[in-house]
């Protein structure tokens, strides 16, 4: 029941905050639509804890500007590479052990990896995965060190942490 | 005190057009160095890297900067769902062109390349 007042919230949220008309009207075709796409998440059984997930919104919070700053310090990097008259990149496949448990803490991982320009998830194999980056430099395993600490800490529940 | 936030309101009408179209033209150069990029790198691989720049900070600072110059709040929320979903699904998709050009074999060059771009240009007319 929480889970389902936490998705009724969030598309509550999402209609007042796209459509901009707030005639009585226009909020009954809003409500026949909540109904209609909560007895479709119903149907798909993805009203759970990933469907709702209000849990971990404190940690992501917290993860997402760390994540901005990395982005944009990892894009200047990029751009110098772009614009160098010689091009002195030394791309690298590495293989990283990652210490998130849950799926949605690997996604989460793996997606930021791919985000951060210079370095793309090739491959998620239980807790292994495959990485290419653009400078060897900055694509060693203890690079990603803090990033999958921030990770697992952002998306696992606490009684999985390692 | 009522004054003052409104002064501050007035002064942010003002200065929030420059400040968005500044933000607008420093995406769209980032987009045109992405693509430098994505037109020097050497092989699949590293060129998707080059084109994660126009993802993340060259659409994300175009976006920004509508969001400066949006006239209403409405515009606003609407700018930044798509930042969201541009931000997530762009990771995924570049994910899902590497992993396909892995599983299909396509091997990446690895190591140091101090060539310059013109020299390798003059190689392949040879």
């Amino acid at each position: 029941m929480a889970y389902l007042l936490g998705i009724f919230f969030a598309i509550f949220a999402f209609w007042m905050g796209n459509s901009g008309h707030y005639k009585p009207l226009m909020l009954g075709f809003a409500a026949i639509s909540f109904v209609i796409t909560l007895f479709l998440c119903a149907r798909l059984k993805i009203i759970d804890r990933e469907g709702a997930p209000y849990v971990r919104l404190f940690g992501w919070l917290a993860y997402y500007p760390w994540l901005t700053w990395e982005v944009v310090k990892s894009n200047w990097v990029i751009i110098k590479a772009c614009l160098r008259a010689e091009l002195d990149i030394n791309p690298s496949l590495v293989k990283l052990k990652t210490i998130c448990k849950t799926d949605l803490a690997k996604v989460t991982f793996a997606n930021s990896i791919t985000m951060t320009p210079g370095t793309v998830t090739v491959e998620i194999e239980g807790d292994k995965l495959l990485v290419h980056g653009l400078y060897e430099a900055n694509t060693q395993p203890e690079a990603f060190e803090e990033m999958d600490r921030r990770c697992a800490r952002a998306a696992d529940p606490v009684e999985k942490r390692a | 005190m009522a004054e003052f936030f409104a002064l501050l309101g007035n002064t942010w009408d003002v200065v929030r057009f420059p400040l968005g179209g500044a933000a607008c033209l420093l995406g769209a150069i980032l987009c045109i160095i992405g693509t430098i990029g994505v037109l020097r790198f050497p092989d699949f691989y590293t060129r998707v890297h080059a084109a994660s720049i126009t993802d993340t900070s060259g659409a994300g600072l175009v976006l920004l900067g509508m969001a400066l110059m949006a006239p209403h709040w409405i515009i606003v929320v609407k700018v930044f769902c798509i930042i969201g979903f541009l931000l997530l699904t762009c990771a995924t998709s570049s994910h899902a062109l590497v992993n396909a050009a892995h599983t299909a074999g396509l091997q990446p060059k690895i190591g140091p390349m101090a060539r310059s771009g013109h020299e390798e240009d003059e190689e392949d007319e040879h």
